[in-house]
């Protein structure tokens, strides 16, 4: 019963999109896409704990037994976010000052938890690793989307900082599209967050219907 | 039914082992370069409170731990020239726009304020956050003010009758920071002697 890995790839992506189309992962979300680089640096943080703790469900899937498998989850995410956490703060130093703060935010992202449940639960190991590293890229394009759009509209800026958190190779990335007083400061505090979303789960839908897809909405899951 | 209960119990029993071994196993891994990397985050932090030619000492491991006045302890670091010290530095706090606003404030031997650094704030982007060196260079103004320069009563933003500027939009975010930079100055005056190891 495995899935195609092309369709793994692309529902994480795109056609079933853990922010875009799920509304999972709310939390982070909101609170880490002020700018894009921020947006950015969440995202590829939950891309590595969803590929890591998938992978182990995966492996373990036959000892998990239905009774105890959610406190097992909840127990290898929150493994794995402190894992991130302490090597990080450790070895990439720089990077953990910037997303030090957000890195435990991962646990209450129910994106990872929802993915070990529907997916790494039930499939074999390549798959399932597959599908939490695109889940977590999907996630990681939709919050850098977010963070542009609410960054260039609240501050005029784009990927700023993002030398601090790519190496200063990347210092070209940082742009300043208007000026700062032309900034609307609602864009980057909580307000923004919720209008852009919104305004991106539409953009994402209309995209779909010009396509000629059937909309997909999973929303009996959402929140957290 | 007893012995499914156990396998479960068993099998999270066993998960919870695996997973806490695995986290110790990182933490020892880590301590040592966590622990020298907070080190080297304090000394950046200092750095920009106490002028390099103030001494020839390093100020992160010279410190001592009084108790201010509501009992709780406050680190203070010392920097020395040939033994002497010749300045401190020490946490202060604001109560800002959006909780609490976390200085460091580093007083020379004197009594005149060698800088003020923002460690941590929680203020408003574009309004409040310009305390942040890094977006303006209010908070550069407080270089070599003492207290009676300007007098306590002046000790304020103007809006509330001072001489320090408050920010177009923003008035309580600076005007928290120059109530702690006081404070801050007043607590030296007090303790002055304890810091410098001056003979009493």
């Amino acid at each position: 019963m495995s899935t195609p890995y092309g369709t793994i790839m692309r529902d994480g992506l795109w056609d079933n999109n853990g922010v875009l189309c799920m509304l999972l992962g709310m939390c982070p979300t909101m609170a880490m896409t002020a700018t894009a680089t921020n947006g950015l640096g969440m995202g590829l943080a939950t891309a590595v704990v969803m590929a890591a703790s998938n992978l182990l469900v995966s492996l373990f899937r036959s000892w998990i037994t239905q009774e105890v498998r959610i406190p097992v989850y909840i127990l290898i995410v929150a493994a794995m976010v402190t894992l991130v956490d302490l090597c990080m703060n450790a070895w990439m130093h720089e990077l953990y000052k910037v997303l030090g703060l957000f890195i435990p935010l991962i646990v209450s992202n129910c994106l990872p938890l929802a993915r070990l449940e529907a997916f790494a639960a039930k499939e074999p190991v390549l798959p399932s690793l597959l599908d939490g590293i695109f889940m977590g890229l999907g996630f990681t394009l939709a919050l850098t989307a977010i963070g542009a759009v609410r960054e260039v509209l609240g501050s005029g800026t784009l990927f700023a900082d993002a030398a601090l958190l790519l190496g200063p190779t990347f210092k070209f990335m940082e742009l300043r599209l208007l000026p700062e007083q032309m900034g609307v400061m609602m864009m980057i505090l909580p307000p923004g967050g919720f209008l852009v979303t919104g305004l991106l789960v539409v953009v994402k839908r209309m995209i779909d219907v010009r396509a000629g897809k059937s909309i997909q909405m999973a929303g009996a899951h959402s929140a957290g | 039914m007893t012995p499914r209960f156990l396998t479960h119990g068993l099998i999270l029993g066993a998960f919870c082992l695996g997973f806490g071994g695995l986290l110790a196993a990182t933490h020892r891994l880590t301590a040592a370069d966590i622990a020298a990397r907070t080190l080297e985050d304090r000394q950046a932090s200092l750095s920009q409170v106490i002028p390099d030619a103030l001494h020839d000492n390093n100020p992160v491991t010279d410190t001592v731990t009084l108790m201010d006045a509501e009992g709780r302890p406050l680190t203070v670091y010392r920097a020395r020239t040939q033994g002497k010290v010749t300045g401190v530095a020490y946490e202060i706090h604001g109560s800002g726009y959006a909780g609490q606003i976390r200085l460091m404030l580093g007083v020379g031997a004197d009594g005149r304020v060698l800088g003020v650094s923002v460690l941590a704030h929680k203020e408003t982007p574009g309004l409040g956050d310009k305390i942040e060196a890094k977006k303006s260079g209010w908070i550069l103004g407080f270089k070599d003010r003492m207290l009676g320069h300007p007098p306590r009563e002046k000790w304020k933003v103007r809006k509330d009758g001072g001489e320090f500027d408050q920010f177009t939009g923003a008035t309580i975010t600076p005007r928290a920071v120059v109530g702690a930079v006081r404070d801050g100055l007043e607590l030296f005056a007090a303790r002055r002697a304890e810091m410098l190891e001056e003979p009493r």
